[in-house]
Formats: structure tokens, C-alpha cells, sequence
């Protein structure tokens, strides 16, 4: 691994997004990167945050558009709520803060406490919970769906709508919309490396691939002698769709999980688009790319999200972020 | 009320200094055996976690000691927040600081406010969960043991008595979460897998009101 020691991944990584992303305001000590334009007068702010190890998210994604600031916690492991305040604090125009919160107990937690503990201060505070990941079973009787590729489209479209100087309800409500109307599926063809670990975290033989991954080297739905890029984007599409069903046109997310080529990631990408297509779902808008991912993880995940105009619209609009940039 | 056979321990706030004190050390001793279990439903790393944070609450605490218990408990679990992380972080910080903000700035406070305070913790973390006696989590030892506690000290026991009888709640509560099925955390995720092993969130809850009840029964010696 191209790491110094395990101990500093985190740190050491914020030092280098720091170099690279000048408008990006990084508190290495405390964890917390921010735009540094913040906080930006009559807005409503975004902050969101998570284990590292998903990179470009969420820290990628600080910037016009999207977030306001990111909250880096330790590798695979949700960050403490004293970041989230700090962030907070720092990003309150006065008109209240959203918290993007992936669906893991821990981060429900700390955010739920953040929230708290923000209020005290005065900071108004709402709160989205992304749980978009269709390979695990959502009942009362489990902690509920993963959060993964959808937090993206949560993160744009309301961010989006936030820099448009929509009140807190109304971007927490797209943001809700966002999430309800999106679903996602994953697939490995190989384990990830932590770097405290230093090998991979489970065993996958060389031909076989596990559907319906998390986005931390979690146990998926089942294992399978390997298939091709058409099969799997068949088998991708086929869960998303028996869960959503959507009658309008959709964004798709064709996201990399860390070490799988662009070359292969586009190829999939078109088999995507020919199955959403046999099943009859029109496509709006394709993004292709590795943006919410699990170290070095091979593999894909397939996420749809289900649009009117306005939820187009709002994809539409400018970002200027390290991670997702058009219309700066 | 009678009179206690023996002197009660003051509840102040070398008193609740003394509970973290025995709960870090407790939480050393076993840190080993809460991975363990966690290795079994969990991510494996309840041990590690807990040992931290009562690792980082103690040594604050020696530094900078609160004058009153709850300002105490409520410092404890501030640090528990800011340095645990995941799951455990903030339930067990809500715990310690609901129970705190709960005790006012008293110096010192009678039994029945402890057990009240302890009660508020123990609501802290079942809303802040969302979980339920029976989901396989600290409530299952928790809650039992406050009853058992607010039982005792209404029939008139002491305080040291009270507590004893809060801590075998607590045991019997976290031994009573090996049949059950998780529906909260990440155990949930393992649905019937679940069955047959004991919650380690329970399991940490009974060493901390074990610790309790042995810092009330030292002092009354």
C-alpha cells in the first residue's frame, strides 16, 4: 500500500487535499473540510460525513453545488459528533444546516448527537437518512437499508437546490425525495484492503464474484462463478428495478468501487443502459466514474434515480467540487 | 425508612470519580472478551472501543476533576462522544450525560435522585436507539437494573443493597440476550444468525453497573 502508517491515512490524505484543493478550507487536526467560502450568506448549508475509504465522498464533494463541509472519520468507521458541530458551526449562514446521513447505526448515532449538540449552539439542524442499497433486507427487524451510490444524488440535487436559496424544509424534502426515488445494487470481484488490516478483509477466489455488496468489504447477497459484464448489468438492473419500478425517466450512476478501470467501468456503463432499456426505463442522464467507493475494492454498483423536471433541473445545475465539476 | 445497617457512601463527586475509576479497569480486564463476543455478531471492536474512551474519561478526568457528580457524569460523557466513535460512542456518552444533566449541580445527592438520574440515562439511550427491552442490546441489561435499583430503595433498602440488586438485573438481563434475535445495530443484519450469542453492549452495561455496586459497597465499608 502507498501509505507511511496505517495510524495516519486519514491525516495524511487531508494534507494532500489540502495541497491540491486551495478553495477547500482543511482542518486537519479536527477533521473537518470546508468550503472556504463558507458560510455563504442566505444559504442553506449541507454537511455530511462518514468512515473514510469512499473517496472522492463526501470530502470530494465540498463545493458549489454540493456540500458545505465534509467530516472524515477514521477508515471504514463514522466520524465523532464533535467534527460534525465544528463543521456546523462553520457552514451556518443563520438559515440552518441539513446533515446527509448514510443509514450504518454508528453514523445515525454520532449525526443524531451532532444534531443535538448543534442545536445547543443555535444552529438549526435537519437530517436525510440515504438507505438506498436494495441487497439488504429492509424491515423492522434490521437496521435497515445501506447507504451507498444514492448519497451522491442526494448530495447534488440538494445541494443544488440550497445554492438556489431554498429554506431548510424544502431541501431537506428534495433531498428526502431524492433518496426515496433512488435504489442501488452492488457487485465485487475481489476483497478490499484496509490499511490497519494491511490484506484483504475477506476471501474471494480468482473467478467468482459477490452480488450485492456494501461499501465496506461487508458479505453480499450471494456468490457466483464469474459472469460477464452484460450478465451482471443484467442481474444489476434486474434487483433495482423489482424494488423501484419507475414510470419516468432516471439518473444512473455506473460508480466503480476503487480498482476497476475506467476502460471496463464505461463498457459496463453500455450494458447498464442496453438492460434499463430492455425493461423499458428511459434514461435522462448517465454519470460514469469511480465517486463512492471501498479503497480498492473491483467491482461496480449500479444506482437509478427516478426524475421530474425539477429533480432534473437540479442535476443539471452547475458543481464545482474536487470530485464532480461541470458548469464552473 | 429504617436506618442502614451500615454507613452509606455520600454520592458526590469523588464518588462517581471512583465508579469511572473501577470502570476503566473493569473495561481493561475485559476488553478482550467484549471483542470476542462483538467478533461473533458485530464488527469486532466493542473491547477496543470502550477501552479507549474510559481510557481517554479517566485520564481527563484526573486532570481537570469536576466539583459536583453530575458536572462528573456529564464530563464523562462528553469524552466518551468525542472519542469512541460507531455505536457505542454515543450511546454510552448519552447514558452518562443524560444521567449527569439529570443531577444538577447538587454536591451531593440521595439515593432516589440517583436512581432517577440513572433512569433519565437509560431514557437517553433507548430514544437515541430506538431499541426496546427484547432487541438485544444495552437496554436488556440496563433497564432491568434501574427497576431493580428504583424496587429496592422503594421497599426501603439502602443504597449499597440497592445497587447490588441493580447489578445482578444487569447480569441476568445481558445473559438473557443469548436467545433472543437482534433488531437493532449490526447484528440485525445477521437476522436468525443472531440466536445463541450474548449482546456485547449488554454484556459492557453489567460491568459498568458492577462497577457501581462495588465503588457504593467500598465506600459503606
Amino acid at each position: 500500500m502507498l501509505i507511511n502508517v496505517p495510524e495516519t491515512v486519514v491525516a495524511d490524505a487531508l494534507r494532500g487535499m489540502a495541497v491540491a484543493h486551495p478553495e477547500l478550507a482543511v482542518d486537519v487536526e479536527n477533521r473537518v473540510v470546508v468550503r472556504r467560502d463558507a458560510p455563504v450568506p442566505g444559504k442553506v448549508a449541507l454537511v455530511s460525513g462518514g468512515g473514510s475509504g469512499h473517496e472522492p465522498l463526501h470530502a470530494g464533494f465540498v463545493g458549489r453545488g454540493m456540500l458545505d463541509a465534509a467530516c472524515p472519520g477514521e477508515v471504514f468507521t463514522s466520524p465523532v459528533p464533535d467534527q460534525m458541530v465544528r463543521a456546523a458551526a462553520a457552514v451556518d449562514s443563520g438559515r440552518g444546516v441539513l446533515f446527509v446521513v448514510k443509514n450504518y447505526t454508528g453514523d445515525v448515532l454520532n449525526f443524531d448527537m451532532a444534531a443535538e449538540l448543534a442545536e445547543d449552539e443555535g444552529v438549526q439542524v435537519a437530517k436525510v437518512l440515504v438507505n438506498d442499497d436494495v441487497a439488504v433486507v429492509d424491515s423492522l427487524y434490521t437496521a435497515g437499508r445501506r447507504g451507498t451510490g444514492a448519497t451522491l444524488f442526494v448530495e447534488k440535487i440538494a445541494g443544488a437546490l440550497a445554492e438556489e436559496g431554498a429554506p431548510l424544509e424544502a431541501v431537506q424534502a428534495v433531498a428526502r425525495r431524492v433518496n426515496e426515488s433512488s435504489r442501488s445494487f452492488g457487485v465485487a470481484l475481489g476483497a478490499c484492503t484496509t490499511p490497519a488490516k494491511g490484506g484483504p478483509t475477506f476471501d474471494l477466489p480468482l473467478g467468482e464474484l459477490e452480488l450485492g455488496i456494501g461499501i465496506h468489504g461487508e458479505p453480499g447477497r450471494e456468490r457466483r462463478p464469474m459472469m460477464t459484464s452484460g450478465e451482471i448489468a443484467d442481474f444489476a438492473v434486474d434487483a433495482v428495478l423489482d424494488d423501484l419500478a419507475p414510470d419516468s425517466p432516471v439518473i444512473v450512476l455506473v460508480n466503480g468501487m476503487g480498482a476497476t478501470p475506467l476502460l471496463e467501468l464505461y463498457g459496463f456503463g453500455a450494458e447498464v443502459q442496453r438492460a434499463l432499456g430492455a425493461r423499458g426505463t428511459a434514461v435522462a442522464r448517465t454519470l460514469v466514474g469511480n465517486y463512492v467507493t471501498s479503497l480498492d475494492m473491483p467491482g461496480a454498483s449500479v444506482t437509478v434515480c427516478e426524475v421530474d423536471e425539477e429533480l432534473l433541473r437540479l442535476w443539471d445545475a452547475p458543481v464545482c467540487t474536487p470530485g464532480l465539476r461541470r458548469g464552473c | 425508612m429504617t436506618a442502614p445497617a451500615s454507613p452509606e457512601p455520600a454520592v458526590d463527586a469523588l464518588f462517581v470519580r471512583r465508579w469511572l475509576a473501577e470502570a476503566a479497569a473493569v473495561v481493561d480486564r475485559e476488553a478482550v472478551h467484549l471483542t470476542e463476543l462483538d467478533s461473533a455478531i458485530g464488527d469486532a471492536d466493542h473491547g477496543s472501543n470502550m477501552q479507549r474512551g474510559f481510557r481517554a474519561a479517566a485520564q481527563e478526568m484526573e486532570q481537570d476533576p469536576a466539583a459536583t457528580p453530575g458536572a462528573v457524569l456529564a464530563g464523562i460523557g462528553r469524552i466518551l462522544i468525542s472519542r469512541v466513535g460507531g455505536a457505542s460512542g454515543p450511546l454510552y456518552g448519552t447514558l452518562l450525560r443524560r444521567a449527569g444533566k439529570a443531577l444538577g449541580d447538587a454536591e451531593e445527592v440521595a439515593p432516589e435522585q440517583l436512581r432517577e438520574a440513572l433512569r433519565a440515562g437509560v431514557d437517553g439511550v433507548a430514544q437515541l436507539g430506538g431499541a426496546a427491552q427484547g432487541d438485544k442490546t444495552m437496554i436488556d441489561a440496563l433497564a432491568p437494573a434501574v427497576e431493580a435499583m428504583g424496587f429496592a430503595l422503594d421497599k426501603g433498602a439502602s443504597l449499597v443493597d440497592a445497587l447490588a440488586a441493580a447489578r445482578i438485573a444487569a447480569e441476568e438481563g445481558a445473559v438473557a440476550t443469548v436467545p433472543m434475535l437482534a433488531r437493532k445495530g449490526r447484528a440485525s443484519y445477521l437476522g436468525e444468525r443472531s440466536i445463541g450469542h450474548q449482546d456485547p453492549g449488554a454484556t459492557s452495561s453489567a460491568l459498568l453497573l458492577g462497577a457501581l455496586a462495588d465503588v457504593a459497597q467500598d465506600g459503606a465499608l
